[in-house]
């Protein structure tokens, strides 16, 4: 895709940008993916932890935990957010601290804070899922193509 | 008077009479604190929108650069200013406080050389006494509504920049005290065909010197004419690559002369990536650090070019190419002009 937008650019302009790329500072990709492991994974852990506090303490199993958990953690997000913190531990964290249910909390709430301003029907409610209703869009007609085709290879693939 | 294509020469000499600059807490943190005429410790200035306080950062402006020449907002002729956020609401409320006669202006970041070289010329033929012009931006306001949520976790790239809250005013006059605007070059638009809206210094660079290589060739000066030669908001991408591109082009300007108001706002640490960039950049260092600096006697001669990128999300998200233009305002301060 890239190759086909070079070719729309002038000799010009394609000079300018390969002197320009030089010039440009590279992103870290190495030590980001580093650090979102790392990030990532200790949000995980933390998950955990709540997890198993949970499962000791309250009345639930292995297959029940899960939606207080994930409350918990997006009651911290909320917290996080509102205090101005979660964008900095994303600036470090990048991917580790986006793909986590963490990411998607921040995405809804920072959205709700941000359009507070337009009142609450036309600027939280318009805009609360500004960001986070691609996610929710694709993830849902993900999970139908998924769905599909495990039906298709039961029923006619005898599996 | 107009010479070659799209040079101005002022020779009846507008005067900066004042100036006022205003800032937000990190500007309060950054390198040129001491330059603001006032700071602000909260980013809301009071207001319960970040729109209001960008409209109250223009405002106070204005009124410190009136004070200061103790001037009433009765006697200016013209207001010429703008800003980045949709229909410029902030700058064009900000006028119905002041009530002058107002142009609203969008030149992106550029806006405050285009307001102050469209000023200098309505003085300089006599169209107006005293001309207030000034730019402006706020932080959370222009991400808002450039890029994501304020709050939103998102990772910037090394090459993005930080918007400056600030606001920079000031007054022309045909007569008084002063640094004195001597020139300005107008800017085309010109476009690399660059794409990442989170790299703007690199996209801008190409308009910075298409603009200084025609001032200099239509005033018929050299570089070293000028003490200073700095651009608006490039940050540190940009100005590498503009001095890539005046050694290719065999334009003499240094290393030294050439600078960047986007590296000069914010100091070593903060945490601005590639530099400083917003309309209220180049107003608050230009109007506030540069001016102050001149009239210590730092340096008697500077070019100004305001950078801006003439972007919106809408044109970014249907793949568009960002367009870029620089205006030059020369100012120039001290005997035998």
């Amino acid at each position: 895709m890239s190759n086909n937008k070079k070719k729309q650019l002038t000799p010009v302009q394609q000079e300018y940008q390969e002197l320009q790329k030089k010039r440009e500072t590279k992103r870290p990709v190495v030590r980001n993916c580093i650090k979102a492991f790392l990030v990532g994974g200790f949000i995980c852990l933390i998950g955990q932890l709540i997890q198993t506090f949970y499962i000791y303490y309250f009345d639930f199993t292995d297959q029940t935990v899960g939606n207080p958990t994930v409350g918990t953690l997006i009651f911290i997000v909320m917290l996080l957010t509102g205090f101005g913190v979660y964008d900095r531990i994303a600036q470090f964290g990048g991917a580790g601290s986006a793909v986590p249910v963490t990411g998607f909390g921040n995405a809804v709430i920072s959205a709700a804070i941000e359009h507070r301003t337009e009142g609450f029907v036309l600027g939280v409610g318009g805009n609360l899922f500004k960001l986070a209703g691609s996610v929710i869009l694709f993830g849902v007609f993900s999970a139908f193509v998924i769905v599909l085709i495990k039906t298709i290879l039961i029923q006619w693939g005898g599996m | 008077m107009l010479v070659g294509k799209r040079t101005w020469i002022f020779e009846n000499k507008p005067v900066i009479i004042s100036t006022g600059t205003v800032g937000g807490p990190f500007e309060a943190e950054g390198e040129i604190a001491d330059d603001f005429d006032l700071l602000h410790a909260d980013l809301w200035l009071a207001q319960d929108s970040y729109e209001k306080a960008h409209k109250i950062l223009f405002e106070e402006a204005c009124q410190k650069a009136l004070e200061k020449a103790e001037i009433q907002k009765e006697q200016v002729q013209f207001l010429l200013a703008g800003d980045l956020i949709n229909q410029i609401t902030p700058t064009s409320f900000a006028s119905r406080t002041i009530g002058a006669p107002y142009f609203g202006l969008f030149g992106a970041c550029s806006t405050s050389m285009e307001g102050l070289a469209l000023g200098a010329y309505i003085v300089n033929s006599n169209g107006a006494k005293y001309i207030l012009t000034g730019a402006s931006s706020h932080n959370t306001a222009v991400e808002k509504q450039f890029r994501y949520p304020t709050e939103y976790g998102g990772q910037k790239p090394p090459t993005s920049q930080w918007t400056v809250t600030g606001a920079g005013a000031a007054l022309l006059s045909n007569s008084g005290e002063g640094p004195c605007v001597t020139s300005a070059t107008i800017g085309r638009v010109i476009d690399m065909g660059m794409t990442d809206p989170f790299n703007m210094g690199g996209a801008m660079a190409p308009a910075a010197v298409d603009t200084i290589e025609a001032h200099l060739k239509e005033r018929n000066v050299d570089p070293s004419y000028y003490d200073l030669i700095v651009t608006g908001d490039l940050g540190k991408i940009g100005r590498d690559v503009s001095l890539d591109l005046f050694k290719k082009h065999g334009t003499p300007i240094t290393e030294e002369q050439f600078q960047d108001c986007g590296l000069i706002i914010y100091r070593d640490g903060q945490p601005v990536l590639s530099g400083a960039s917003g309309a209220g950049c180049s107003a608050t260092v230009v109007y506030g650090h540069l001016l102050n600096r001149m009239k210590k006697g730092d340096f008697k001669k500077m070019l100004v070019v305001a950078t801006g990128a003439l972007l919106s999300p809408l044109t970014f998200q249907q793949n568009e190419t960002i367009p870029c233009i620089a205006h030059a305002v020369s100012i120039e301060y001290g005997e035998g002009e």
